[in-house]
């Protein structure tokens, strides 16, 4: 019944075919979507990693202003004295930098993939069955994450959307106390909720994901799967929330 | 006994060709026994046209019996329509109620271009078979059965993703276009067996790659597991995954070491 409108067929060998040009490993896993999926998983894998120490590092802050700063000095001093002071803590944020923009890179050329393999779209509306609202707005998501580290950066970093820095010198190592001027403005406090939501959202769906993406998948765990993702994304959104609430209710800098 | 159901409204996509823009058209089927198929329904709306003189649509069917994955169509947004794990063909319309109105599309992915009405090509599946979704096997007498020994649960599940029939609802259902579950139940089925170990990485290499140059890629949606008239699980698109894996990473001397 099937009929080949343009001749797209190659010619057909009594054994399973290879591509001829194969380029040097990684680019060759990298070149399709399957591979861009893997380097998605690790990526993610590497950022979940940051996200949960990052909110467990900031737990500090319930127990004090010099507890807090004491822990930003320390992680400059990361394996110190086997390396130098600082470097540790470079290498880290150069391979996290590195992963954001693979991670990026991987979705967007997935996405541009996604949109080219159905150009029309249904004309009526479509009715899903199983795909949650987690798994359908991973882009919208995901920008917000990625909008939301920029204004993070801007004002716990660099304290250019800060308050102390419009009425005095931003220093970088009084985290506490940057911490509770920043949040002290409740839009601020509200924008760094919402915000969290979304990546639980985003991790909800991504740490599910990426037990299929690297072909993790045994019935002796594959139940655990859902609620290891649950667990995540509730752990890391309830201690990130918690900081603005507490610096609002007065318990933190109060 | 069977029941009538009267005034149902068919909302279905025409188009003359493929290179036209198609649009959807509105029909009344008066009354049609429950007992009917869906199929059979659409049969019964084309005699009408046929009568009035008009064109009749043009779609996909064959065995009509769930087996050879030739039927197709999105209804009211579902692929096969609102039965779970049952294609058109076996769909009835007990399942729908009096005056109802039901849409009706084409599969839509740039793999698979519409012929006419409601039916597509669907050549596609056809080139990432022939790039591997066989085994090479010598000529010549039957073998005996039995003759490999192949344990219980091995041969239950390679046989679970054997059932797939192709029909492409899997793609149609997915909001990426994407045909894992299609390629990967290939690839578990003869993965899994003795008689597909020898292309096992060579299989999910060239099948996955030829995949890559029709369909867009999988995010984990599950909608693909749930369209599947054949309720093939997404389990395996994770053991496709891994036998990619292993194809990039494996010393190819030692492969027969698994």
């Amino acid at each position: 019944m099937a009929q080949v409108l343009e001749s797209q067929r190659g010619p057909v060998t009594g054994t399973a075919v290879g591509k001829k040009k194969r380029r040097p490993f990684l680019l060759d896993l990298y070149s399709t979507a399957v591979g861009k999926k893997y380097v998605m998983a690790i990526t993610g894998i590497g950022l979940i990693g940051f996200v949960v120490f990052h909110m467990i590092g900031n737990l500090k802050m319930y127990f004090g202003q010099s507890d807090l700063d004491h822990y930003a000095e320390f992680l400059k001093e990361l394996l110190y004295p086997i390396a130098p002071k600082g470097v540790v803590l470079w290498l880290l944020r150069g391979g996290l930098l590195t992963m954001a923009v693979l991670h990026i890179h991987a979705a967007y050329s997935l996405t541009q993939l996604n949109h080219k393999a159905r150009p029309v779209k249904y004309q009526s509306e479509r009715d899903y069955q199983v795909a949650s609202f987690a798994s359908r707005s991973m882009r919208y998501t995901g920008v917000t994450v990625l909008l939301f580290l920029i204004w993070h950066l801007l004002d716990l970093t660099f304290g250019v959307v800060n308050t102390v820095g419009a009425d005095g010198e931003f220093v970088r190592a009084d985290v506490y106390d940057n911490v509770v001027r920043s949040f002290d403005r409740w839009p601020v406090a509200l924008f760094y909720i919402l915000a969290n939501i979304m990546l639980g959202i985003h991790l909800f769906h991504g740490v599910w994901s990426l037990f299929q993406s690297m072909g993790w998948n045994n019935p002796r765990f594959n139940e655990w799967r859902r609620s290891i993702a649950a667990g995540v994304a509730t752990i890391v959104v309830v201690g990130n929330v918690s900081f603005p609430v507490a610096v609002l209710a007065g318990i933190v800098g109060g | 006994m069977s029941n009538h159901l009267k005034d149902i409204i068919l909302k279905i996509w025409r188009q003359n060709g493929p290179q036209d823009s198609g649009r959807f058209e509105t029909y009344k089927v008066d009354e049609i026994s429950d007992e009917a198929s869906f199929l059979e329904m659409l049969d019964y709306l084309n005699e009408q046209l046929i009568t009035e003189g008009k064109e009749a649509i043009v779609f996909d069917h064959d065995c009509r019996e769930g087996i050879c994955g030739t039927c197709s169509l999105m209804i009211n947004g579902q692929a096969h329509g609102p039965e779970r794990s049952t294609a058109t063909c076996q769909l009835h319309m007990r399942k729908f109620s009096s005056g109802a109105e039901i849409v009706i599309e084409p599969w839509r992915a740039a793999a698979f271009p519409i012929i006419k009405d409601l039916m597509v090509d669907r050549s596609a599946f056809d080139r990432i078979i022939e790039s591997g979704g066989f085994i090479t096997s010598v000529t010549g007498g039957a073998p005996d059965a039995n003759l490999i020994p192949i344990p219980k649960p091995v041969a239950d599940s390679a046989m679970d993703s054997a059932a797939c029939i192709g029909c492409g609802a899997c793609v149609a259902a997915c909001p990426n276009g994407a045909a894992n579950l299609f390629t990967s139940a290939k690839i578990a089925h003869l993965n899994s067996l003795p008689q597909g170990q020898a292309e096992r990485y060579k299989r999910a290499e060239s099948m996955i790659e030829k995949m890559d140059e029709f369909f867009g890629s999988c995010t984990n949606h599950g909608e693909c597991e749930s369209a599947c008239p054949k309720e093939i699980s997404i389990d395996v698109i994770a053991l496709a995954n891994a036998d990619y894996r292993k194809a990039k990473l494996k010393n190819k001397k030692f492969i027969s070491r698994i």
